[in-house]
């Protein structure tokens, strides 16, 4: 086995397999689309990215929609990052009625599937809120992902030594001046990598929103799909467009923690 | 003039979980007294001196600092711990901050002084302490010696009325123990009202005015060092010494 191991590990053995795993995937899928007939007509999508016209660069459809998720997920994020310090602080807050409030909280949002979330609140809150589709979308995200945003500031919080308490109330320091001072700055790192993981998370499930025709990238794909029948060009190459994203955003992340941790 | 005591404390008790760590335990400290307490491990003594400034809740008695009764819910607990600095065997240094923004933090954000003003006084504690040309060092750059006496100067920083260290050479190589006590002896010299929990019997019989001896969360012996190293009273704290003492 270890033989074998170190042999599929040589570098021009590896190259070769994946290439070949990959080709095999690329190669399974055109069969396929070719055993149903499928006519493929990539040259028909780059226009739904961008055009280029004598004003210049001109986005498609496509990239307006991901122009629309990306703001819709960033205003998500925000709002569940603000919702998740406050769940955080009650239930850190020693108390009792605080921790209740945040467990039930917790549990109702990480037992119901998002879907149903996001029908909860265009359908039902909605109309009694008079939200926009806009406003149930964001809200729906934030909640949801203010559960697990909440989990990532408690064990941050939680991971700096007990003595870093210790030492700071032993100076006289308030609870939020310890909190903000000394024990923040200090999780920040710990925080850092799961939370990128659920921005990455959030602007994944945004794509969800389009059961409810906000118009971000994949009601935009579906769309055009619906207009022009290229169903696996245009899902590719939503996916790809993702992709890109949230790649774009993890090395951004990783960058930014190498910056700050040298070490 | 008859000053009252820095810190009474009255019958105090504690218990963690079915475990009596403190019982009926009594001690005045005065203005300008140093208190070395000592005694096997477990035997109470760092609980006792982290009631003196509320890191640790007891159930039983009275204690008394600076005048005002102490409990970790006082109101004042906060200005109290002003009043009351803290050395820890771990030194709970704050790593994110360098050496002199461990030492202004307290004095800017607690006591509210002015950026300038602290780092006058963190650069006047840290001279005291023996370390200025460390001030833009992060505490992980340090010797464990020097962080202990960093985390010294944090605490006078506060211009504290007392100052407990928490076994603050356990933590330490052999080789640095010297230099945070160097600082303590100079620290007791300049007047300072000090409570060390410590093994280094050196250093106390140096400075002690007063030694207590602790054993299974009760005071076993007050006595002052001359007579607690020649002569003890209780047999315990002979057998103490001998081990501690004897090789």
């Amino acid at each position: 086995m270890r033989r074998l191991r170190r042999i599929l590990n040589v570098p021009v053995v590896a190259v070769a397999l994946y290439l070949a795993a990959m080709a095999g995937i690329v190669w399974a899928s055109y069969a396929g689309a070719q055993g149903m007939g499928y006519n493929w007509q990539w040259y028909r999508v780059p226009k739904y990215l961008y055009t280029l016209t004598e004003d210049g660069f001109q986005p498609g459809e496509l990239l307006i929609g991901l122009w629309a998720s990306v703001r819709l997920s960033a205003a998500a994020f925000v709002l569940a990052t603000l919702l998740g310090a406050l769940i955080a602080s009650l239930r850190l807050s020693g108390l009792i009625a605080g921790k209740g409030v945040s467990v039930i909280y917790l549990e109702l949002i990480r037992n119901i599937p998002l879907l149903v979330l996001l029908y909860l609140f265009y359908y039902v809150l909605g109309p009694i809120f008079e939200l926009t589709r806009w406003s149930a979308a964001i809200l729906t995200l934030a909640v949801f992902h203010s559960a697990l945003i909440s989990e990532i500031f408690r064990a941050g919080i939680n991971s700096v030594a007990n003595g870093q308490w210790e030492a700071a109330d032993a100076i006289g320091m308030s609870r939020a001046q310890a909190l903000l001072y000394i024990i923040f700055p200090q999780s920040v790192r710990f925080m850092l990598p799961p939370l990128t993981g659920e921005a990455v998370h959030l602007i994944k499930s945004s794509a969800i929103v389009s059961v409810i025709a906000v118009a971000e990238l994949t009601t935009v794909g579906r769309n055009i799909i619906s207009d022009t029948y290229m169903s696996f060009e245009i899902w590719f190459t939503v996916a790809a467009v993702y992709l890109v994203v949230t790649l774009i955003l993890s090395f951004g992340v990783s960058a930014l923690e190498r910056r700050f941790n040298p070490n | 003039m008859t000053q009252q005591p820095v810190i009474e404390a009255h019958h105090i008790s504690k218990h963690f979980d079915g475990f009596q760590a403190l019982n009926d335990v009594s001690l005045t400290v005065h203005h300008g007294e140093r208190v070395v307490v000592c005694g096997p491990s477990g035997s109470g003594k760092s609980t006792l001196i982290r009631c003196f400034n509320g890191l640790e809740a007891y159930d039983g008695g009275t204690l008394i600092v600076e005048g005002r009764a102490l409990s970790a819910d006082a109101p004042h607990i906060r200005q109290l711990r002003q009043d009351v600095g803290m050395v820890f065997q771990q030194f709970n240094l704050f790593p994110h901050l360098s050496v002199l923004e461990n030492l202004t933090i307290g004095p800017r954000r607690v006591r509210g002084l002015p950026r300038a003003k602290a780092e006058a006084l963190a650069r006047k504690y840290l001279e005291r302490v023996r370390i200025p040309e460390q001030a833009d060092k992060r505490p992980d750059q340090l010797s464990g010696g020097q962080q202990q006496r960093v985390a010294i100067a944090r605490a006078l920083c506060m211009e504290p009325r007392v100052m407990l260290f928490d076994e603050p050479t356990s933590a330490l190589d052999p080789e640095m123990i010297g230099e945070v006590l160097d600082v303590m002896v100079d620290l007791a010299e300049s007047g300072m009202t000090m409570v060390v929990v410590t093994h280094e019997m050196g250093f106390a019989r140096k400075v002690a005015d007063r030694m207590v001896f602790m054993e299974a969360g009760r005071i076993v012996e007050i006595s002052p060092p001359e007579i607690f190293f020649t002569n003890p009273e209780t047999d315990r704290a002979k057998l103490f010494l001998n081990q501690i003492l004897g090789h």
